[in-house]
């Protein structure tokens, strides 16, 4: 008990130390890397039927995520993905792993992408934590445009109209 | 007992944090510093090595060599109380206080009875609003402001505010100058004070003072300016602006920090109540023992502001250009942030369309900006001065504060410059913003689903 009042009231100075070096390294590694090296920046063409586009977030909240994806017709597969972020470090490493993330599998899988899991894999902190949400809001977006297109070129033959799809 | 678990103690965090423990030593500069490290920095998880360059001089700027010349003597054998008046240490240390005083007056043209050294621009502020208020508070119920004053002031405000005074804030401009025709009608019968800073923080903006001051002398309503970032950089004069209270700091003009000083006009006498209770120092409006060593560093910095201001402007003004029309040459979509003529020339704020100003502060690891002002730089808000300018709120996601000083290089600048295009571009080219400009649909067009 005694020992450690002393321990805490003399450690208190270096204790408050330790966390301000820890501030420095306010990004995960992992959120840096892909802030550097971003994977599939890019974009497909809107007007392709086989391409899904996502566009979620608005400029005046500072983060605005383009996420599109490249789906095989006959398997529903996501052969391609890839992306554009106007925003944060945090919002561009979440994007690109969503884009990571999904490619190679099956469209009906990936919405079922959390946004806690993309936290967790780039330890988000709490004040970021919406860059993750809008990530998942991308991938779900894009998918759900995918399958408009589809729907609407099995019924009709209308060209597919441009929209900005809602998060 | 007792000294026994202090030891184990203290080994024990030592073994822990062996590279927390400062050991002292007569030699100074052996400080052990987290970036010490000889293999590089980590800054935000990432190495570089050296240290970045400096461009945030509106947050804080450093010591001149030659004003902490003028302080060592203070701390080491002359360190005496001003207060003490029965010996030697006493009087010295008095007399460079005085003398301090006295630098500081020159500088804006006041006389030296009428500075009160504080501990820095925020203090000086409190007791200028809140202090006059109080005093007044008999007649006066009423604070005219601006909505891009600094912190300090609007959270003083904001304190009137809750005991029943009433704020008038201010709009400003889109380049950031208050219109006087608006102060003149916002003033009332029990206004007692109209408090708008020189030069804005942020956008570095130079507001009309010598007219705001003819209105404030018109209607006999004491004028309180915050000069913290216009002092050493522009031509103060409290006559010719007819400031009644000023806040000054130290660490802006390349003093120390924890320093500052409260101008008070004597004629018409100007009356604060005082936020601090004590001994009596300063006139009995600011007690507390003043901290010689930083004062005569006050001072120091004063006086070379007063000798070399205008060399430092000719220099910066250079520089500033060098800056600008690099940037604009290489980038479009590059706005300057409030009035491009009425501004102090070492704050450059930029917007960058389309290109997050987070994030492209995380890749200019090797140049120490800031977003905005380094009171609000944790949040993710867009800065509330570039919205009162009226900014687009994802322009004023967009903006980059750079700060020049005295000690700026032409190599520092050029740097700066290849790394933010550089930057710039990288991200441009991952903005889907910048991608539907260039394929020609208008942003604003579309129905944004808000988060």
């Amino acid at each position: 008990m005694l020992s450690n009042a002393t321990r805490r009231i003399l450690g208190l100075g270096f204790r408050n130390e330790a966390p301000a070096i820890n501030q420095l390294r306010f990004y995960h590694e992992r959120v840096v890397d892909h802030y550097n090296n971003p994977r599939n920046v890019g974009s497909f063409d809107k007007a392709d039927p086989t391409v899904g586009t996502g566009l979620v977030g608005a400029p005046a909240c500072g983060d605005v995520m383009k996420l599109q994806i490249k789906v095989d017709d006959k398997t529903g597969k996501i052969v391609d993905a890839c992306f554009k972020t106007f925003g944060c470090g945090s919002a561009i490493a979440s994007s690109s792993v969503a884009t990571e993330w999904v490619k190679g599998r099956q469209m009906e899988d990936v919405v079922s992408i959390k946004n806690t899991e993309i936290a967790k894999h780039l330890s988000l902190p709490p004040v970021k934590l919406h860059c993750s949400m809008l990530a998942e809001d991308a991938i779900k977006a894009a998918v759900k445009d995918y399958e408009a297109k589809r729907a609407k070129s099995s019924t009709t033959e209308a060209s597919p109209a441009e929209k900005a799809a809602d998060g | 007992m007792a000294a026994k678990l202090i030891t184990t103690a203290l080994r024990r965090t030592a073994s822990l944090h062996p590279s927390l423990l400062r050991p002292f030593s007569t030699a100074a500069a052996t400080i052990p510093q987290p970036y010490d490290d000889p293999s590089g920095i980590t800054v935000k998880g990432v190495k570089i090595s050296g240290r970045p360059l400096y461009l945030d001089m509106q947050a804080t700027s450093p010591v001149d060599p030659r004003v902490l010349d003028s302080m060592l003597p203070f701390y080491l054998s002359r360190f005496g109380n001003p207060h003490s008046r029965t010996h030697l240490y006493g009087w010295e240390s008095d007399e460079a206080v005085e003398i301090a005083r006295t630098q500081v007056a020159q500088l804006i043209n006041a006389s030296p009875k009428e500075i009160v050294f504080t501990s820095g621009a925020t203090e000086s502020n409190n007791i200028s609003v809140k202090g006059t208020m109080h005093f007044y508070k008999e007649k006066k119920k009423h604070v005219i402001t601006t909505q891009t004053e600094h912190k300090c002031v609007l959270d003083s405000c904001r304190h009137l505010q809750q005991e029943g005074f009433d704020v008038t804030y201010l709009p400003v401009g889109s380049d950031g100058l208050i219109d006087v025709g608006k102060l003149r009608e916002a003033i009332r019968e029990d206004t007692g004070l109209v408090s708008v800073m020189a030069v804005n923080n942020e956008i570095g903006v130079i507001q009309p003072m010598e007219e705001i001051g003819a209105v404030c002398k018109e209607f006999k309503i004491p004028f309180h300016t915050d000069a913290a970032q216009a002092l050493g950089k522009i031509d103060v004069d409290v006559d010719k602006w007819n400031v009644s209270l000023m806040s000054l700091s130290g660490h802006k003009i390349y003093g120390p920090k924890g320093v500052g000083a409260l101008y008070m006009r004597r004629r018409p006498r100007i009356r604060v109540e005082p936020q601090m209770n004590g001994g009596g120092q300063e006139r009995g409006i600011r007690s507390g023992t003043v901290p010689t060593p930083l004062v005569v560093g006050m001072g120091a910095a004063c006086e070379l502001a007063r000798k070399e201001m205008k060399y430092d402007e000719k220099r910066i003004s250079m520089l500033q250009e060098r800056m600008l029309s690099a940037i604009r040459a290489k980038l479009d979509g590059v706005v300057v942030n409030g009035s491009e003529d009425r501004r102090y020339v070492g704050n450059l704020n930029l917007s960058f369309a389309y290109v997050e100003g987070e994030s492209l502060l995380m890749g200019l690891k090797e140049v120490a900006v800031s977003s905005g002002s380094a009171c609000t730089s944790a949040s993710l808000e867009p800065s509330y001065v570039l919205r009162a300018l009226g900014v687009d709120e994802d322009m004023a996601h967009t903006s980059i504060r750079f700060g020049i000083g005295r000690f700026t290089t032409e190599e520092e600048i050029d740097r700066a410059v290849e790394l933010t295009v550089k930057q710039v571009e990288k991200l441009r080219e991952m903005s889907p913003l910048y991608e539907m400009v260039k394929e020609g649909i208008d942003i604003k067009s579309i129905q944004w689903a808000q988060h």
